[in-house]
C-alpha cells in the first residue's frame, strides 16, 4: 500500500520490536482470513492494493454512507431504512453470509475490511467529519448486526471476549418482576440477562430500557447489539483519533493524499442545504421590524407558530427565540432590525431586564459577539428541518421544533385551520403522514395545497423548472418559494432561477 | 438609604467597572444609566473614604476568617452597621456583599470540596470560576489556586455571584496562551441537576412568575425525593448535595469520583433515564409511560402519590374551575367517561379536584366505561405522574461544560444565602426561613460570646452554622472516599502495628 521507502526498519527484523507491532511482522503480504462477517476492524490491512480498487472500493462505501446518511435526513424509521439499504448494499458492498459458501466470500469480506480503512484515512483530519463518519459506520454496523443470522452472530460476538457477568439463578429469581418490568417483556419469556456497569449501555439507560441497581445494569440477551454496537463506537473513536494524528506521515505518498482528498471533500457537510443566497429575495425590499407581522403568513408551520405565540405571550423561551432569530436573519433581517423586533415584541419588559437578559443572545446569534469562529462565522446557520427534527422535543412552556411532530394530531389540525387549511382531504392526509412520522412530507403537502394556483401556473407557463419546486427541507427555502409565488404577478417571474442554481437542495 | 452608603459604593462600582472592560465578554458599554446616578455623589467624601478603605482591606486580607468580637478594628468596621442592618438596603449594596465574603462565606469547606484533598491541587486550580459582577457584566474563565485567592478576589470585586464550571484540562486563565486551542478543554464536573418553578407553571395554582409559597415548594420537595433516590439505588452515586438556588428552586451536584468524569454522553443518558414529561403546551399528554412502568417510574409513582392527594389535589386544586377541568378531561383516554364527567361537572362546575378525581372512579364503576378498567388505571397513573413527577431542566445536565451557581452565594433578588438542603429532613426544608444576607450580618452584631470562649469564626455565629456544618460533614465523607487507597491502607496498617 505504502511505496517502498529504504528509511524504513528492515522487515527482517521487524519481528523483534514491540509486541505490538507483531501484527506487521507476520501480516507483511499476508492476506487475512475473515472468518467472521461483521467486523470490528481493529486490525488493519496488510496485503496489497491496485491504485484502482484503492479508489473504487472507498467510493463504493462512501455511497452506501451517504445513503444511509440521506435515510437519516428523510427521518426513515429503522424498518424503512433497512428496506431501502438493501438494494443499495448488495450493489455497492455486498456481504454474504457464511451459509452461502460463495468463494467469493472472502473477496467481499476483504474488500469492506479495505474500504473502510481508506475512509478512515479520509475522514480522520478534522473533528467533524470523525465524528459523522464514525456515526455512519455505526448505523451500517448497526443495519448488518441487525440482519446477520443468528448463529453467526452469536459466534462473532463470542470472539470478541467482553466482559459481561451472567446474572446468576438466584439473582434471577429474586429480582425477577423488576427485570421484566425494565425490559417490558412478558412473563414466560424466560431468557439469559448480563450484569454489566451502566456506563457502557448508556443508550439502554437514557431509554430506560434496563434495570438499573447500585450502577450496574442488567442488560438482556437481546440488548446485545447495544453492547457490541457500543463497543463498535468506542473502538473506531479511539483509532480514528490515533489515524488522525498518523495522517501527516502520509504527506510523502503522492499517489494516495489526492485520492482522499478528493474522497472526504464529495462527503459535503448536511447543512449545505441552506444557503446565503436564501436570503436575497428579488422584489422583497429590504426588511424591518414592522414588516415581519405581514411576512409571516408566509411562513412555514413552524415560524408561524413561534410567531403566534410571541404575540400571544409577549414572550418566547430560549430555544423558540433561538430558532425564530435565526429564522429571521435567513430571510434577511438586519441585526439592528432584529433587536428592535424583539425589544417590541416583549412588551411586558422593561428596557433594563432587556438589555441585559436578552440583547447578548440575539447579538450572538447573529455573529456580532461571541468567540472567534462565531464572529467569523457570521453566528448560527438557520435550522434546517432535518435539524427541527433531530432535536429533543419542547418541554412545557416552549413553543419551538416542528409542530408536525411536536404537536398532538388534534391540536395540529385546529392550528391548520387557524392559518387557513380548511380542505378536508389535506388535514386527513396530514393526519397520515404524521402518523408515519414522515413531518416533511406533510409540511410539503400543505404547502403545495396552498399555493396550488400559484405552482399551477408557473408550471404551465414554464418559468419554474422541477429544482425549484423540488421538496423543502428548509424553514427559510419555504418563506423564500412561498413569497415568490404568492407575488407573482409583480414583474419577479422567473427571477428565481437566477438564485436558484446556487440555492441546490442537499438529496 | 443612608448618605454614608453612596461614597463608598461609587469606588467599588468603578474599579468592577474597569475590570470588566478589560475582560468580559459584554463588551458594549451598557452603563449609561448607572453613570447617570454615580454623578451626583460629592467628590470630596469619596476621597477620604478610598483612602480609609483601602487600608483595612489590606489588614483584612492577613488573617483567613476575621472575627468580630475582641479585635478593636472590627468594631470601626461595625460602626456603620445600621445602614446593613436596615431592611430596605439592597441585598446587593457593596458593603453589605463585601462583609458577606469577609466574614460569612466558607470558602475553606468550598475549597476542600471541589479539590478532593487538603493539598492544593489542579482539581481546585483549574476549575472555572464565573462572576457575575455588580455591574451585571460576566467575567468568565476565572481560576484560583488556592481558597485565599478565590476570597480575595471575591472581596475586591464584590460579585453578586458566581457560578462554578468543570475543572479544564490546563488553567483556564493561560487558554489563551496555549499553542493548540484543543488543548484546553473540560476534563471533570460534579453531575448537576437544576430544577426550577418556572416548569410547574403550567400546573400550580397558588403563585406564578418568580414568587414562592411553602405550598407549590412542595413540587421541589417531592423532585428532590424521587431524582435523591434514583441517583443512590440505581447508579449507586453516594455524595449528592442538594442546594437551594435562592428564590425557587433547587440544584444538585453529584459528587462522586465516578460522575465527576463522565462524559456529555453519558449525562445525557442520564438525564434521558431521569426524564420522563414529554412535549410542549400543545403536545398534549405529556406522560406517555410504556406498561409495565419501569422499576424506577414504579418506585417514583409510589413516592409520588401520596404527595398527589396532599399537594396536588388539596393545595393547588388544579381542576377547581370550569375551564381547567377541561385540562383533566383531556388527559383521559375514554370518551363515554369523559362525556359522563362532563355532564357532571356541567351541573356543579366548582366541585374541587379532589371530588372530581374521585368522581372518576365512581362514574367509572356506575358502567360509564367503554374501555377496559386497567386502560384508566393506566391513565390516572399518568395524570398522577404529569403533576408530581419532577420537571428537570435537563440541558443543565447534559453537558460537562455547563456552569452552576456555587453554594453558599447569596441570590441578589432575595438576598436569601443558597444554603445545602439536608435530604434526610428534606420535608422540613422551607425555603422562606433561610436566612437573608442582612439577617446573618445582623446576627453577628448580636452576637455576645462569653469571655475566654474559643475563638468563634463569624459564621459560627449565626443561623447559617447548621448549614455549614452539614457541608462540612458532607465534605469529609467525600475527602475520605478520595483518599488514595494506598494511602488509607497504610493508615490502616499503622493501626495494626501501633507501638
Amino acid at each position: 500500500m505504502i511505496r517502498h521507502d529504504y528509511s524504513r526498519v528492515d522487515p527482517k527484523r521487524r519481528a523483534n520490536l514491540d509486541y505490538k507491532k507483531r501484527q506487521w511482522a507476520n501480516a507483511e503480504f499476508q492476506q487475512q482470513n475473515y472468518e467472521h462477517r461483521l467486523n470490528l476492524y481493529v486490525v488493519p490491512p496488510t496485503a496489497e492494493i491496485t491504485l484502482e480498487e484503492f479508489e473504487t472500493w472507498a467510493i463504493n462505501r462512501l455511497k452506501v454512507l451517504s445513503e444511509l446518511e440521506a435515510c437519516s435526513f428523510r427521518n426513515r424509521s429503522p424498518e424503512e431504512t433497512a428496506e431501502f439499504m438493501k438494494g443499495i448494499l448488495d450493489k455497492y458492498l455486498p456481504l454474504r453470509s457464511a451459509s452461502s459458501k460463495s468463494q467469493k466470500l472472502q473477496d467481499e469480506r476483504r474488500k469492506d475490511h479495505y474500504s473502510h480503512f481508506i475512509l478512515r484515512l479520509a475522514f480522520s483530519s478534522t473533528e467533524d467529519l470523525r465524528r459523522r463518519f464514525s456515526r455512519l459506520e455505526t448505523m451500517l454496523f448497526r443495519l448488518r448486526f441487525k440482519d446477520d443470522d443468528l448463529r453467526e452472530r452469536q459466534e462473532f460476538v463470542r470472539s470478541l471476549n467482553l466482559e459481561w457477568d451472567e446474572v446468576k439463578e438466584d439473582e434471577k429469581r429474586e429480582l425477577r418482576e423488576e427485570l421484566l418490568a425494565a425490559s417490558g417483556q412478558k412473563k414466560g419469556e424466560e431468557q439469559e440477562w448480563f450484569k454489566v456497569d451502566w456506563e457502557r449501555v448508556p443508550e439502554l439507560v437514557e431509554q430506560r430500557k434496563v434495570l438499573l441497581k447500585r450502577g450496574k445494569a442488567y442488560v438482556p440477551q437481546r440488548e446485545q447489539m447495544s453492547l457490541v454496537v457500543a463497543e463498535f463506537t468506542k473502538k473506531l473513536d479511539d483509532a480514528l483519533e490515533l489515524t488522525a494524528r498518523a495522517l501527516p506521515r502520509l504527506d510523502e505518498d503522492d499517489r494516495l493524499a489526492p485520492i482522499l482528498a478528493h474522497l472526504s471533500q464529495s462527503f459535503t457537510a448536511p447543512d449545505a442545504a441552506y444557503s446565503s443566497s436564501d436570503a436575497n429575495i428579488d422584489g422583497l425590499s429590504t426588511i424591518s421590524a414592522n414588516s415581519i407581522d405581514t411576512l409571516s403568513q408566509n411562513f412555514p408551520l413552524c415560524m408561524r407558530n413561534l410567531h403566534t405565540t410571541l404575540r400571544e405571550n409577549s414572550h418566547l423561551k430560549h430555544y423558540g427565540r433561538l430558532q425564530y432569530t435565526l429564522f429571521l436573519k435567513g430571510i434577511g433581517l438586519s441585526l439592528d432590525e432584529c433587536l428592535v423586533f424583539w425589544r417590541r415584541s416583549f412588551k411586558l419588559m422593561t428596557d433594563d431586564k432587556f438589555q441585559k437578559e436578552y440583547k447578548y443572545n440575539v447579538r450572538h446569534a447573529y455573529g456580532d459577539v461571541g468567540g472567534d469562529a462565531n464572529r467569523r462565522g457570521r453566528g448560527y446557520t438557520p435550522y434546517s428541518c432535518q435539524k427541527l427534527l433531530t432535536e429533543p422535543l419542547p418541554g412545557p412552556g416552549q413553543a419551538h421544533g416542528c409542530p408536525y411532530r411536536t404537536f398532538t394530531p388534534d391540536n395540529l389540525t385546529s392550528i391548520l385551520q387557524r392559518v387557513g387549511v380548511n380542505d378536508r382531504d389535506v388535514l386527513k392526509s396530514v393526519k397520515e403522514d404524521v402518523g408515519k412520522q414522515r413531518y416533511h412530507v406533510a409540511c410539503n403537502r400543505v404547502f403545495e395545497w396552498s399555493h396550488k394556483r400559484e405552482i399551477k401556473k408557473v408550471k404551465d407557463d414554464g418559468s419554474w423548472g422541477a429544482n425549484d419546486l423540488d421538496t423543502i427541507t428548509h424553514p427559510n427555502t419555504y418563506f423564500k418559494r412561498s413569497w415568490l409565488l404568492k407575488h407573482l404577478g409583480e414583474g419577479n417571474a422567473g427571477l428565481v432561477n437566477g438564485s436558484g442554481g446556487g440555492e441546490k437542495m442537499e438529496e | 438609604m443612608p448618605h454614608s452608603v453612596t461614597p463608598e459604593s461609587t469606588p467599588a462600582d468603578d474599579s468592577s467597572r474597569t475590570i470588566s472592560q478589560a475582560g468580559s465578554i459584554k463588551s458594549e458599554p451598557d452603563t449609561q444609566d448607572v453613570a447617570m446616578e454615580d454623578a451626583p455623589t460629592p467628590p470630596v467624601a469619596e476621597k477620604s473614604k478610598i483612602n480609609l478603605e483601602e487600608l483595612f482591606d489590606d489588614e483584612d486580607s492577613d488573617d483567613e476568617f476575621p472575627s468580630s468580637a475582641p479585635v478593636l478594628k472590627e468594631e470601626e468596621l461595625s460602626q456603620p452597621a445600621p445602614l446593613k442592618i436596615s431592611s430596605r438596603s439592597a441585598f446587593s449594596d457593596p458593603e453589605i456583599m463585601r462583609a458577606f465574603y469577609q466574614r460569612l462565606f466558607p470558602f475553606r469547606q468550598l475549597f476542600q470540596w471541589l479539590n478532593h484533598s487538603a493539598t492544593p491541587s489542579p482539581h481546585f486550580a483549574h476549575r472555572e470560576f464565573a462572576f457575575t459582577l455588580p455591574n451585571d457584566a460576566y467575567l468568565r474563565y476565572q481560576s484560583f489556586p488556592t481558597s485565599d485567592l478565590l476570597r480575595k478576589q471575591c472581596i475586591q470585586m464584590l460579585p453578586s455571584r458566581f457560578e462554578i464550571g468543570p475543572m479544564y484540562s490546563t488553567n483556564p486563565r493561560d487558554r489563551k496562551t496555549l499553542r493548540k486551542a484543543s488543548a484546553f478543554k473540560p476534563v471533570m464536573k460534579e453531575l448537576v441537576f437544576d430544577i426550577d418553578m418556572t416548569d410547574y407553571d403550567d400546573i400550580r395554582t397558588c403563585c406564578t412568575g418568580a414568587s414562592i409559597c411553602l405550598n407549590c415548594w412542595s413540587f421541589i420537595t417531592m423532585a428532590i425525593k424521587t431524582i435523591d433516590i434514583a441517583l443512590r439505588e440505581d447508579f449507586g452515586f453516594k455524595h449528592i448535595l442538594w442546594v437551594y438556588s435562592g428564590r425557587r428552586g433547587a440544584h444538585a451536584w453529584v459528587c462522586d469520583k465516578r460522575a465527576r468524569e463522565m462524559d456529555d454522553q453519558k449525562r445525557r443518558s442520564i438525564a434521558g433515564y431521569l426524564e420522563l414529561l414529554k412535549g410542549g403546551d400543545q403536545g398534549g399528554k405529556k406522560v406517555n409511560a410504556r406498561r409495565p412502568l419501569h422499576p424506577h417510574l414504579e418506585r417514583s409513582l409510589k413516592i409520588l402519590k401520596e404527595h398527589f392527594q396532599t399537594s396536588i389535589l388539596a393545595e393547588q386544586d388544579p381542576w377547581a374551575s370550569e375551564e381547567k377541568s377541561v385540562q383533566l378531561l383531556n388527559l383521559l383516554p375514554d370518551p363515554t367517561l369523559k362525556a359522563a364527567l362532563q355532564k357532571k361537572w356541567d351541573s356543579s362546575p366548582s366541585r374541587p379536584s379532589a371530588a372530581k378525581w374521585a368522581d372518576i372512579d365512581a362514574l367509572a364503576k356506575s358502567g360509564a366505561l367503554s374501555k377496559t378498567p386497567r386502560d384508566l388505571l393506566e391513565a390516572k397513573q399518568d395524570i398522577i405522574l404529569e403533576y408530581t413527577y419532577p420537571r428537570l431542566d435537563a440541558e443543565v445536565s447534559k453537558k460537562l461544560n455547563h456552569l452552576l451557581k456555587s453554594p453558599f452565594v447569596v441570590h441578589p433578588g432575595t438576598g436569601r444565602v443558597c444554603v445545602p438542603i439536608d435530604t434526610r429532613k428534606v420535608e422540613e426544608f422551607d425555603p422562606l426561613s433561610v436566612p437573608t444576607v442582612t439577617q446573618l450580618l445582623t446576627e453577628i452584631d448580636d452576637w455576645e460570646g462569653e469571655e475566654g470562649e474559643k475563638k468563634l469564626q463569624d459564621w459560627e455565629k449565626t443561623s447559617l452554622k447548621p448549614y455549614v456544618d452539614y457541608f462540612r460533614r458532607f465534605v469529609a465523607g467525600l475527602l475520605e472516599e478520595e483518599k488514595p487507597v494506598l494511602k488509607r491502607e497504610r493508615e490502616d496498617g499503622a493501626d495494626a502495628m501501633e507501638f
